[in-house]
């Protein structure tokens, strides 16, 4: 499925989003490197706070306004970097070629107004069609996403909905405009266990009809095994590590991989006590010079408290940013 | 739905005893009204064919009973002053303050919630500060005062405008500015800050995502959500209506409920302001009512049961 050597659809170089508040300036992206390829289903996980959230919408571009800029760094979708595009053609692009789907489904659709209304007005935005044609596409979107008798479902309030069948309802909306690439920040994460499985299961169905790629933000390993063909890892505003899955969860490189992947509970075996990490994630207003993880980091040196590691190869498309591989 | 409102119409039933009981024993704790209506040197003679004539002789409780035995029979007693029931001189004057409130808080919404949704889009800002300004002249400038003020410069001053009294569109300009005034603040403060509070909602977000052009997203997605608040605080403005009523009618002679208000007060008329007090709970209970239904229509979440 993966097709590394093809252009990237998504390319991230160097992103760097902050907060500037009173208290000072917290480095909620801080560097962040990655990219997407057509067809592609890319994890990007870490733990809560890390960043993940701040780097999809600053792809977006919908920023907190006021308080966070992207300060530096390029977002390159289909090689052309929008973060010089002027709002109004940053509308364009949204929901037609990028598009992102909210965690929380019970705020995400307006309360007011029915999920037609919702679906409608975003067909009818990019199309501007007759109404008769466009709620027969809108009816024809929620299908396409399972929601039974759509045309009953479509004069109804997001209240009158569950959780599961809401998220579903935002997928329909996000991806009426059949965007090439799609964020899903957390989409399951608000979720009943088992309805989590059947959204999984629902959104790798409509990657495979669409080909459209999916950067998939996370923060359990589980997901990332069944749904990413790659995975980036995050830590305090930045990538430490980058591969394919089997390489990722076969030969994790950097200390901070290794200690996460220990931390998600085995299915197989019997239960062993939980590995966790210890200490806490450095404030993101002020963050050590070197590497970021070294204050937690059972094998840090002194190189590692100053220097902040580069990327080093692991093997062919895997690489993670640690002194530890530099004699390899 | 139906049952709702039954029950609404049972709890203002409720309401309104409370309401008349209150206002009964409060006219009588006063002191007796006659002294205060006859004049200086009327003879003890007089004094006690009025208390006749009015029904107040015999005991409290008595009293208590006529007065609400009438009151079931639609009858709230006679004006003193007006030799007139005082339902009648109520409702002959309620269509004349009907007249202008609609357009006071057509204007008061017109102006107050574009100014709200301005300053929430501008936090902080000149444009921010620029309608808090205005909010704050309307809050703290007296009613009496901004109506004199209007009077001498339209009126005195460049004779556009009649002073007062009422006769025809012209006449109503000032009043409804000056009533409309009263309003205008609190329709921006509350538009301002549940707009606020909206902005920064998932749903929001996901309008934008869907491409949608900010015009959409703040005048349809953000304010239709930011409205319903102003419409729960209702009962804060009915009372600033009340007051601004009675304010601008005084200030322009106009013959509404709240000069007739005014009148009651001044010539201590008390049936009539007993009637007034009452009658006017009626009316803003069944406002009320009607305002709750039209937040249940606003609102789909709320199922009025
Ligand atoms: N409105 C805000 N004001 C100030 N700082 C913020 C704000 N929102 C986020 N941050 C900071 O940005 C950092 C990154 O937040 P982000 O939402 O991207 O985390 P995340 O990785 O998505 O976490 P989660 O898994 O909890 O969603 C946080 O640690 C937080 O300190
Ligand atoms: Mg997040």
């Amino acid at each position: 499925m993966t097709e590394l050597d093809s252009e990237p659809v998504l390319e991230v170089r160097d992103l760097h989003t902050h907060f500037f508040l009173r208290r000072g300036v917290v480095k909620a992206v801080d560097g962040v490197s990655f990219s997407l390829h057509k067809g592609e289903v890319l994890g990007l996980v870490g733990e809560s706070g890390c960043g993940k959230s701040m780097t999809a919408l600053s792809v977006m571009r919908l920023l907190p306004k006021g308080s966070a800029r992207t300060v530096q760094g390029r977002v390159l979708l289909h090689g052309e970097d929008i973060l010089t595009r002027s709002p109004r053609e940053m509308r364009e692009i949204r929901g037609s070629q990028i598009s992102m789907i909210l965690q929380d489904p019970q705020t995400s659709l307006n309360p007011v107004f029915t999920v037609g209304e919702q679906l409608r007005e975003a067909i009818f935005h990019r199309t501007h069609g007759r109404n008769k044609d466009v709620m027969r596409e809108a009816i024809e979107a929620l299908r396409r996403v399972d929601i039974a008798a759509p045309e009953q479902r479509i004069g109804q309030f997001p209240h009158q909905m569950s959780g599961g069948m809401k998220q579903r309802v935002v997928g329909a909306i996000v991806m009426s405009g059949q965007p090439g690439v799609l964020i899903a920040d957390e989409p399951t994460t608000a979720l009943d266990v088992t309805i989590q499985l059947q959204y999984l299961k629902l959104l790798q169905r409509l990657q495979r009809e669409t080909g459209m790629a999916i950067l998939f933000i996370t923060h359990d390993f589980g997901v990332v095994a069944r749904m990413c063909d790659r995975v980036a890892v995050m830590y305090a505003g930045r990538i430490v590590e980058c591969g394919t899955v089997e390489q990722v969860f076969e030969n994790p490189s950097h200390p901070y991989t290794r200690a996460l992947i220990a931390s998600v509970p085995k299915m197989t075996g019997p239960i062993e006590r939980l590995y966790t990490i210890e200490g806490q994630p450095p404030s993101l207003m002020d963050l050590p010079v070197g590497c970021r993880f070294a204050p937690r980091c059972p094998h840090a040196e002194q190189r590692c408290h100053d220097i902040y590691p580069p990327a080093f190869a692991v093997e062919t498309g895997h690489d993670a940013h640690c002194w530890m591989l530099e004699a390899e | 739905m139906k049952r709702y409102i039954v029950h609404r119409l049972l709890q203002g039933v409720v309401l309104l005893c409370l309401v008349g009981t209150i206002v009964f024993f409060l006219g009588r704790l006063t002191g007796n009204p006659v002294d205060l209506m006859l004049p200086e040197d009327a003879t003890p003679e007089d004094r006690v064919s009025m208390i006749k004539a009015l029904g107040l002789d015999g005991p409290l409780y008595r009293q208590f009973f006529i007065f609400v035995g009438n009151a079931l029979h639609g009858d709230l007693g006679m004006s003193i002053r007006m030799r007139q029931p005082a339902t009648e001189a109520f409702f002959s004057r309620l269509p004349n303050t009907l007249a202008i409130i609609p357009w006071s808080i057509l204007l008061a919404m017109g102006v107050g919630i574009p100014l709200g949704v301005i300053a929430a889009l501008n936090r902080g800002n000149v444009l921010d500060r620029a309608a808090g300004t205005v909010a704050v002249l309307g809050v703290a400038t007296p009613g009496f005062f901004l109506g004199i003020l209007l009077i001498f410069v339209f009126s005195v001053e460049l004779g556009w405008l009649p002073s007062g009294r009422m006769g025809g569109p012209e006449h109503y300009v000032l009043p409804v500015i000056t009533l409309g005034a009263f309003l205008v603040a609190g329709f921006m403060r509350l538009v301002r800050s549940s707009m606020l509070e909206v902005m920064e909602s998932e749903f929001v977000k996901l309008a934008r995502i869907k491409g949608l052009s900010e015009w959409v997203v703040i005048w349809k997605h953000c304010l239709r959500n930011a409205l319903i608040p102003v419409l729960t605080l209702w009962g804060v403005f009915v009372g600033n209506l009340i007051t601004g009523a009675i304010i601008t009618e005084t200030v322009f002679a106009w013959p509404g409920v709240g000069r007739l208000t005014y009148e009651a007060v001044i010539f201590r008329d008390f049936p009539l302001l007993q009637a007034i007090i009452i009658l006017k709970s009626i009316l803003i209970l069944s406002i009320n009512l009607l305002v709750d239904i039209l937040y249940a229509y606003v609102d789909p979440r709320i199922r009025l049961t």
